[in-house]
């Protein structure tokens, strides 16, 4: 099925979300915002939901604290215990105050590689991926926002025009895409 | 937008738009670069490359042409590694602790900090590397199954966590610094001309696009390793004091040592930091961004971490005294007065008195100032822990084994060859890679550009 995109430019954040809050209180769904830099509140605008990539990093954590622990009770305790001075490892309790710094660093080690990895697969930003942003501009100082026709059935491409026309913009492309 | 008091100096100087930010801090990269950059790199390269060339001799031939003896086991090499690592702590300071506590300066410094910690941090881990001597079996140091009837590793050392506290801190200040890189290396690659530049950068954004469900996760990202890097920043240095602290040798069994290498760490980082972002705005043309104000906000910092240092040093010595140990009052004793005096007062000099001038406020706000402060504290800082190290151990136990410790030509090669390593990395890093968080600069330009907050309007409608 073809489908039409407006890709409507501004040249400043505010603008672009007072734009943004006009069209969708006309039942108008923007699918994309493009910015060369966060724009706080829009999220709720566009209706992007916050990210969960904070308990997935508690999880990684939560997994590199279980390895140290079980890791290093297998080395040091049931392993290879060892006897220095006359103090021996009898159990990982006894024992556990030296292993306070090893079992922090390796949870911060899982937690924070183990998020900044899945955040690069869930933007599927990876090495050598091809730039999806519609206008090289929006890296610098313009602000992209894109509707798409299949997403709006509500209104006709005419009515959509007359509303941008009405709220106003800088530029308007319009692209097919098959 | 946050708009903030009038009366705060504006972050960013001049009549600036989104576009100048990115013009500002992508001219330097796209330019060809200045006469002085190749001679600089010319230099640090022929001094990094002595220093390669010192370390695969010592490899060849054996740690014996340091100029350690047997009593003095430890010397100027563990003095590098702290050295080293303690500059290293400024970046992920700024970037991560000042993220925490929403200080919007940082912005303009934290992207030429970080990577001034990790270049750093790569100089200090050679240190530990070298001296092993056997550099091969470097691998050893990680807990793998092996040929030895599984022998393992001591987690019980302050070595080993050492391993493990360098690892992590380096390669976490790498994905929160490479992550930051990400949308403006995306910014250099959609206005680069030239084609393999547009490929180069390409490869290095990773297709970053801008969405607004990316940038939702950025904030959320950054936030939480900012979180995470923040507990890790004040357990590295203290990792590396236990190195010290968890000994019995008079003058390193020392309880106030976490707390105190943590502030010496920050205090010589915020130095490096003065040291290379005043050559380094003036060079690129970034007076806008980085300006006196930025530079006031970390002598400030210089200054408190200096105070914590010099209290530590006072009250080290009175503890000595206090603790009516002889080996432990000998030691301090021996430090002040014995043959390394010059050493331990140089540090005095250096580390208790200079950051103190920082309460004037026309020197902490003076450029020359600071520049000139910021080299004596990270001599100072050298000396720190030269006298830890060596004093503590010149003079042993049995006078018989009393020592002096002299550089040979190789210990001072390999110490002045990281430094060249460094500048090499640091100024590659200048000519490629944008030396601005721009696009996170680019958030504060309204909240805190001169010409916004002169603007009648700026504190109109809130």
């Amino acid at each position: 099925m073809s489908d039409k995109v407006l890709y409507v430019m501004y040249d400043d954040d505010e603008v672009l979300k007072n734009s943004a809050k006009q069209l969708v209180a006309k039942g108008v769904k923007i699918s994309e915002v493009f910015s060369p830099f966060p724009i706080h509140g829009i999220d709720p605008i566009i209706g992007v939901k916050n990210t969960r990539l904070g308990i997935m990093a508690f999880l990684y954590g939560l997994t590199g604290l279980t390895l140290a622990t079980v890791g290093m009770r297998y080395f040091m305790i049931v392993d290879w215990p060892m006897n220095i001075g006359g103090k021996p490892n009898f159990s990982y309790l006894e024992n556990m105050l030296a292993f306070v710094p090893i079992t922090f660093e390796f949870t911060v080690m899982c937690a924070a590689h183990g998020m900044a990895i899945t955040y690069l697969l869930r933007n599927k930003t990876l090495p050598g991926m091809p730039a999806q942003n519609p206008d090289p501009r929006t890296t610098d100082d313009k602000f992209v926002m894109e509707i798409r026709l299949s997403e709006n059935h509500k209104v006709t491409e005419a009515e959509l025009d007359g509303m941008l026309q009405e709220i106003g913009y800088l530029e308007l492309d319009k692209k097919e895409i098959k | 937008m946050q708009k903030e008091a009038a009366i705060r100096e504006p972050l960013i100087l001049g009549h600036k738009t989104y576009h100048d930010v990115t013009e500002d801090v992508c001219r330097p990269i796209e330019d060809k670069a200045p006469k002085m950059w190749y001679i600089l790199f010319g230099i640090a390269l022929v001094i990094g490359l002595y220093g390669v060339g010192s370390i695969l001799y010592l490899l060849g031939t054996g740690i014996g042409v340091w100029g350690l003896n047997k009593t003095i086991g430890w010397a100027w090499d563990i003095t590098n590694f702290v050295w080293w690592v303690g500059i290293g702590h400024a970046g992920t300071l700024i970037s991560a602790v000042l993220l925490l506590f929403r200080q919007k300066w940082r912005m303009a410094i934290n992207r030429s900090a970080e990577a001034m910690t990790i270049f750093a941090v790569f100089m200090a881990g050679t240190f530990p590397l070298i001296h092993m001597g056997r550099l091969w079996v470097g691998y050893w140091v990680m807990p793998i199954p092996n040929q030895f009837g599984s022998l393992w590793v001591n987690f019980n050392s302050p070595l080993l966590w050492d391993v493990f506290a360098i690892s992590t801190y380096l390669s976490v200040s790498l994905v929160f610094w490479y992550i930051g890189l990400i949308p403006d290396f995306a910014t250099i690659r959609d206005r680069a001309k030239k084609p393999l530049a547009r490929k180069m950068y390409g490869i290095l954004s990773f297709g970053w696009s801008g969405r607004a469900k990316h940038w939702n996760r950025f904030e959320l990202v950054s936030l939480v390793l900012a979180g995470l890097a923040t507990p890790l920043v004040f357990s590295v240095h203290s990792i590396v004091s236990f190195d010290f602290a968890t000994s019995v040798i008079p003058g390193w069994h020392t309880t106030i040592f976490p707390p105190y290498f943590v502030a010496g760490a920050v205090f010589s980082g915020f130095a490096m930091v003065q040291t290379l972002l005043l050559i380094m705005r003036k060079a690129m043309g970034l007076e806008a961004y980085i300006h006196t104000k930025h530079v006031e906000y970390m002598n400030i910092v210089i200054m408190v971490t200096g105070s914590i240092v010099g209290t530590a040093y006072i009250t080290e010595l009175f503890i000595s005294w206090y603790s009516g140990v002889e080996y432990e009052s000998y030691a301090f004793i021996n430090r002040a007065t014995g043959p390394y005096w010059w050493a331990y007062w140089s540090m005095m000099t250096c580390n208790v008195i200079s950051p103190q001038l920082m309460w004037i406020r026309s020197l902490r706000r003076s450029l020359l100032f600071t520049f000139f402060i910021s080299i004596v504290v990270n001599i100072g800082m050298w000396f720190e822990r030269y006298v830890i190290i060596v004093t503590s151990i010149h003079r042993d136990y049995i006078p018989a084994a009393w020592s002096m410790h002299f550089p040979s030509h190789i210990d001072i090669a390999v110490y002045i060859g990281t430094i060249g390593l460094f500048f090499v990395f640091f100024l590659l890093f200048a000519r490629y890679f944008p030396v601005l968080a721009l696009n996170e600069v680019k958030t504060i330009l309204k909240g805190s550009g001169q010409s916004y907050k002169e603007s009648p309007d700026y504190h109109k409608h809130h």
